[in-house]
């Protein structure tokens, strides 16, 4: 319990907020590896979902690859390429990248997996390309089930990105070493905190904007639902892809 | 004219799902493909618009052979609504409408308008315009695809069971709608479905099917009706259980018809009788004389 204030205290302390090296450029610092290690991820795992989702080819290889990727241990993963490319910030964009991959694509592919047959069908019937299949009926439909995967990605992400701090001195990770060299546990659990504050606070924004992405006219059911529910329904959101899902 | 030369098509896991089909769709005219479940319809359809290709035979529209015309094209210049009518969830009502004029790069404002004329053609009222398909019933979701099938003025149009998932009642109504329509629009109509009646009441043409897409026999409703080509097509149309045989009872001084299994199918119009509106009227069956069910979704216009 004295852990927990000492704690506290710590993250109120104005001297852990002098420049540099403080609270708010390091939880900058972990905000920004977050981000653009997800932007990374999607690049990657984004247009491969939806070639596989989209053609249906593939899919087998692309679970055994995701569930592959997710096998591999982070911290023996991060060691190994910081071992080739040298200690700095390289190792752990590429470690989180490929920790960030496997939901992301797997978002992609059964987002576009879970659209009706008949709808896809009948776009195709009607005359649409195959190019404006997917941007017309398949991107939007397959969002929410998207943004489920990224959002799963980033909790991964902002989770593990302490372990930049093994080798790097950046993000809020350098807390959790550090006081755990000096044995300063109100540094290391109030480290943690920020952490675990920063991932709530991120999956917030993320439920809504995994509600706010459902394309309208999906979840509408009759007219007096609309109106009696101004909030979207919870269950059509689709569920979050998690990890282990489709493996 | 679409005209189908030898069609055979055989799909990769092997199920011949049709065989050596030739037939003459005639210009303007309502040709009815019916037959039971798996008897090749809904792949005869998807063949007009490229949807499946046979794996051998051709297929002409006026003369050109659909092989030589890309698919995208092809399907953009004919109709086709769908039996759950196939609608995109996330686009509202007028939106789905308008998909294929947007795609032909028609400019927004006016495919909207266009859009909205069609719901009046297809008797839906412009007040659903910008809600979704989720929000209305399956009846209206129909009309939608109709209207949808009808938007880029299509000369052929292709309907797959499109009334099939509806009551009878809203059926019926669907059914005397594209009578109309049919009359209105002068269009090549191709229909799927699987009921006898449906295709008597809409088809100039009536085509009954059997598995593998084996013309049983080809005609108008009254052709078929009067001479059955053989036993299929006979207990097809009901014609050898005598359920299409009626005949007269007197009922208070009015002549009733009734069918074989003793229920009213209408009331004989005579000068006199005519002042008293008869409950359903055989007259406006089309199939002339001979028809007329005992089924009273079928019959007569009940709106
Ligand atoms: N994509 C496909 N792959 C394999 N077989 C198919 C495919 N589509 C249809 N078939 C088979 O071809 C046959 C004809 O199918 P089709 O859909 O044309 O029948 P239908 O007359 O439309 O039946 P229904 O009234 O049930 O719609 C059936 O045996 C069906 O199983
Ligand atoms: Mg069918």
């Amino acid at each position: 319990m004295n852990f927990f204030l000492d704690a506290i205290a710590w993250i109120f302390d104005p001297a852990n907020y002098a420049e540099p090296g403080g609270i708010v450029s390091r939880l900058l610092e972990h905000l920004l590896f977050t981000f653009v290690t997800l932007v990374f991820a999607s690049v990657i795992a984004i247009p491969l979902g939806y070639l596989i989702g989209h053609t249906g080819r593939g899919r087998g290889f692309a679970i055994a690859g995701a569930g592959g990727l997710r096998a591999l241990p982070t911290l023996g993963l991060l060691t190994l390429v910081a071992l080739w490319v040298g200690i700095g910030l390289e190792a752990p964009y590429v470690a989180l990248t490929i920790l960030a991959i496997p939901p992301i694509l797997a978002g992609a592919y059964t987002g576009f997996e879970a659209i009706e047959r008949g709808t896809i069908d009948a776009a195709r019937a009607v005359g649409m390309s195959e190019g404006q299949i997917v941007a017309k009926v398949e991107v939007p439909l397959g969002l929410p089930l998207l943004i489920g995967g990224i959002r799963s990605a980033t909790l991964q992400v902002v989770a593990t990105a302490t372990l930049a701090a093994y080798v790097a001195d950046f993000g809020l990770g350098r807390y959790l070493f550090a006081g755990l060299k000096t044995r300063d546990y109100a540094e290391m659990l109030g480290g943690s905190i920020l952490v675990i504050l920063l991932a709530l606070v991120l999956e917030g924004i993320f439920a809504l904007v995994q509600r706010l992405v459902v394309p309208r006219g999906v979840i509408a059911g009759r007219p007096e639902d609309v109106r009696a529910r101004p909030i979207r329904s919870r269950a059509a959101t689709g569920t979050p892809v998690t990890e282990g899902r489709s493996s | 004219m679409i005209e189908y030369r030898s069609v055979t098509k055989q799909f990769p896991d092997g199920t011949l799902a049709v065989e050596d089909f030739s037939l003459v769709l005639p210009s303007r005219q309502t040709t009815v493909f019916v037959g039971s479940s798996g008897s090749g319809k809904t792949t005869l359809l998807r063949m007009i618009n490229r949807m499946v290709d046979p794996t051998s035979g051709t297929i002409e529209i006026d003369g050109v052979d659909i092989a030589t015309l890309a698919p995208v094209n092809l399907r953009r210049s004919i109709g086709y609504v769908m039996q759950n009518s196939g609608l995109l969830p996330h686009r509202t009502v007028v939106n789905n409408v308008a998909t294929v004029p947007l795609l032909r790069g028609v400019p927004r404002q006016k495919a909207r308008e266009n859009a909205l004329a069609l719901l009046d053609t297809v008797g839906l009222d412009r007040s659903l315009a910008d809600r979704y398909p989720s929000q209305l019933s399956g009846g209206q979701q129909q009309r939608v695809g109709v209207a949808r099938g009808l938007a880029v003025d299509p000369n052929i149009l292709l309907m797959d069971e499109p009334f099939g998932a509806v009551d009878p009642i809203v059926r019926a109504e669907l059914q005397q709608e594209l009578r109309r329509l049919q009359v209105e629009l002068d269009k090549t109509v191709v229909f799927v479905t699987h009921d006898i009646e449906e295709a008597f009441l809409l088809g100039d043409q009536v085509v009954i099917l059997r598995t593998g897409g084996q013309i049983a026999q080809v005609g108008t409703p009254s052709e078929i009706l009067a001479n059955p080509a053989d036993e299929f097509v006979a207990s097809f149309v009901g014609a050898d259980r005598g359920k299409r045989a009626l005949h007269f009872e007197n009922h208070n001084g009015s002549d009733i018809l009734v069918d074989s299994e003793g229920r009213i199918a209408g009331v004989i119009e005579t000068d006199a009788a005519a002042s008293v509106p008869p409950p359903q009227s055989v007259s406006e069956s089309k199939a002339g004389s001979v028809s007329g069910s005992g089924a009273p979704a079928q019959g007569g216009d009940q709106r």
